[in-house]
């Protein structure tokens, strides 16, 4: 018997009644393009990234590779969905049923104790979103995308999906025509943002689709840690999240990005996230890939600048009717540059879970250094798993070392802990924990306790 | 009334229904050492796993009845909280379980309501007392540890989760002098008259730290011979042959 308890727990399945000043017609065109870079009171710039970004998804077919989107009908889904709320920056001003979607996803509470800022996206728009007054003054700005375009113009040109062009695939083409929504982040020079800033998207409506745009720009010396999460409640219909996240870490900038990615197993999760790093700055992704019902998402770095490094963790769960299709990608053009990257899945309950990684170490990148784990449990034998790791390396100077290993999870282990005390639940439960800890850890500790709690419902519900 | 019974005790290895087991018999009472002793391969271990109802064997016939409780049905976790215990001859590591929270787990399963704070300190007197380095007890379980340190990490646990029946496989195994004379010594203060405890093991050097009150020579699959610490000493001189002919001419 398994349940579905991982990601559908009571604490992300409501939905909240919600009052829409606009809902766009299903599907997506170009008069729907016009319409939402109208109704954002966009530039003619912007308007025109859109509407080659939609010429460019017209023309590219699905990746060959990956996750099957046979059932994915892009004529059902609604992609701009628009709340009835103005952008605030006091939770108390945001309409009743909103904000206490967010009282229920712990937002304010965490905001309070230990954030920086925080951002909460409801559909389509950010309905919120503060930042310290100090952090203000020293000029790390945090704003929703759409305000960033209109007061950040020369920065937001320079960056918005220069990462990420539109042509990147067929998902990036369709996010740069509808992107609605997502933070923009600039950390000044030299300046360090000591508590992380928040970001959390919530989809409320069936058969909708998000489409988040996050830039981050942390100049030369500067540090920040960012972390999304996101949820959604579970319709019989699909939704659709087609995110992006660009980050260009300059000179000695640091960045930590840490996604907990809880989506209801109804939703295609097809996301795009890449950095940019200089010459000696440090980018980590610590990702947690927990719900959705199939996701695509292989965090990239791009290690440009000499002694540049890159640090990918994650944590990738596939439960009953899941396919996790991820990975990451680090791509070394400097020389002495680093990496590391450790990969962890656990496949349950018929659940497939697919490691694709790359790691190109290129001619010019000499004396680089980089170490590869991925590691993939399986907790019954109706689970799968695959691990896909490209290397190419092309010069003769650096050191890589891999490691990929796939197993179950061992009898004589959970013996031993029976042996202890254990039921044989807790005892797998108690593995699985221990399989993630080394990358849980790395989660803000609230994350960290609810990953524990979620694998222990699930793993614990579903052994007879 | 015995702690431990184990009536003409029958099992086989489940994937190949061999016979692993033929008729084993053994009481052990409140307060008594015994040692099963018996050359390598002799199955002497899989008695102590079969005792704490590994799933890799089955019960073909006999019983085991730890202080009343008939165990035949009983799980490995269930045994446990009824107060069968065994030592491993190579313990498992668990990655990313660190060995202090584990036995703060285990011993709530098995009814100990104390605080963690309190849990805690007994855990770390008690590494003090095994010369069990101290930092191990916050590292992930068993991992990295040396044979040594494994075998004290078993001890640490035998004696904070107290059992009332413990088997302890192999203890020595592996052990240098000084590691033998900690765990024997931490074997003897823990022996009350509130436990039972089986000795299995190849050599007698065990025994000359731990004094059993019985001896039994195990070959192939059951107990041949039953004795006073005397046959210890006599096996040492002899070594098994003597037992494997008998039960051959048997």
């Amino acid at each position: 018997m398994s349940r579905e308890a991982f990601v559908d727990s009571s604490r992300f399945e409501f939905t909240s009644r919600t009052d829409y000043s606009y809902v766009s017609e299903k599907g997506f065109t170009e008069s729907l393009v016009r319409e939402i870079s109208g109704r954002k009171d966009e530039p003619g710039w912007m308007l025109q990234l859109r509407l080659n970004s939609f010429r460019a998804f017209s023309r590219i077919h699905d990746p060959s590779f990956g996750v099957d989107t046979g059932l994915l009908d892009l004529g059902e889904i609604v992609a701009y969905l628009k709340p009835n709320a103005s952008r605030e920056r006091a939770w108390e001003d945001l309409p009743v049923e909103i904000r206490e979607t967010f009282e229920k996803l712990g937002i304010p509470e965490a905001e309070r104790n230990s954030l920086s800022g925080a951002g909460a996206q409801y559909d389509s728009e950010v309905v919120y979103q503060n930042i310290k007054r100090e952090l203000e003054e020293l000029g790390v700005v945090f704003l929703d995308m759409e305000s960033a375009v209109k007061e950040y113009p020369e920065l937001v040109k320079k960056y918005f999906m220069k990462a990420v062009p539109a042509t990147d695939h067929k998902y990036s083409a369709l996010h740069g025509a509808v992107w609605s929504g997502g933070s923009f982040v600039y950390v000044p020079k030299n300046i360090k943002v000591k508590q992380p800033l928040q970001a959390y998207f919530r989809m409320n409506a069936a058969s909708s689709g998000q489409f988040e745009h996050t830039l981050i720009v942390a100049d030369e010396g500067s540090e920040l840690q960012f972390i999304e999460g996101c949820s959604a409640p579970r319709f019989n219909e699909l939704n659709l999240h087609v995110g992006m996240v660009e980050i260009f870490v300059l000179k000695g900038a640091r960045v930590r990005y840490s996604t907990i990615q809880n989506w209801s197993k109804n939703t295609y999760n097809l996301n795009t996230k890449r950095a940019i790093v200089e010459e000696d700055g440090t980018m980590e992704w610590i990702s947690g890939s927990l719900g959705s019902m199939k996701t695509m998402l292989y965090p990239t770095t791009v290690l440009k600048g000499r002694r540049a490094r890159a640090e990918h963790l994650g944590i990738t769960y596939a439960g009953p009717g899941q396919h996790m299709d991820t990975g990451s990608k680090v791509i070394h053009l400097a020389p002495e540059t680093s990496s590391i990257v450790d990969a962890r899945s656990i496949s349950t309950g018929g659940g497939w879970a697919f490691y694709r990684g790359l790691l190109d170490i290129s001619e010019r990148a000499v004396n680089s250094k980089s170490a590869v784990q991925c590691t993939a449990m399986m907790i019954d034998n109706d689970s799968r798993s695959d691990t896909l790791p490209i290397i190419s390396v092309d010069n003769s100077s650096s050191n890589i070392g891999h490691e990929a290993r796939i197993g179950r999870i061992s009898e004589e282990q959970i013996f031993y802990l029976m042996s202890r005390g254990l039921s044989e639940s807790e005892a797998k439960a108690m593995i699985v924990r221990g399989f993630v800890e080394p990358v849980a850890k790395q989660f803000p500790v609230e994350y960290a306790v609810e990953l524990n709690r979620l694998i222990n419902l699930e793993i614990e519900g579903s052994i007879g | 009334m015995s702690l431990l019974r184990v009536e003409n005790l029958h099992a086989v290895l489940k994937e190949s229904m061999e016979e692993i087991l033929k008729g084993v018999n053994v009481k052990v009472n409140s307060g008594e050492i015994h040692a099963i002793m018996g050359p390598n391969g002799s199955g002497k271990s899989t008695f102590a796993h079969v005792l704490m109802g590994n799933p890799k064997f089955k019960v073909t016939s006999g019983s085991i009845t730890l202080d009343g409780v008939d165990l035949g049905d009983l799980s490995t976790d269930e045994r446990a909280k009824q107060g069968m215990f065994m030592t491993f001859q190579h313990p498992q590591e668990i990655p990313g379980i660190r060995l202090r929270s584990f036995l703060i787990a285990a011993s709530g399963e098995l009814g100990n309501m104390e605080s963690p704070i309190m849990k805690s300190r007994k855990i770390d007197r008690l590494s003090i007392d095994n010369s069990f380095d101290k930092d191990l007890v916050d590292r992930y379980l068993n991992v990295g540890f040396s044979g040594g340190e494994k075998k004290k990490s078993e001890i640490v646990q035998m004696q904070f989760l107290k059992p009332k029946l413990v088997v302890l496989d192999e203890i020595d195994s592996g052990l240098d002098v000084d590691a033998l004379k900690v765990i024997s010594k931490s074997i003897n203060s823990f022996r009350s008259e509130r436990n039972g405890i089986i000795l299995i093991t190849h050599y007698e050097r065990l025994l000359e730290y731990v004094v059993p009150d019985y001896v039994h020579v195990y070959v192939d699959g059951s107990v041949v011979a039953s004795g006073g610490p005397d046959l210890a000493r006599e096996i040492q001189q002899s070594g098994y042959e003597r037992y494997a002919v008998s039960l051959r001419e048997v």
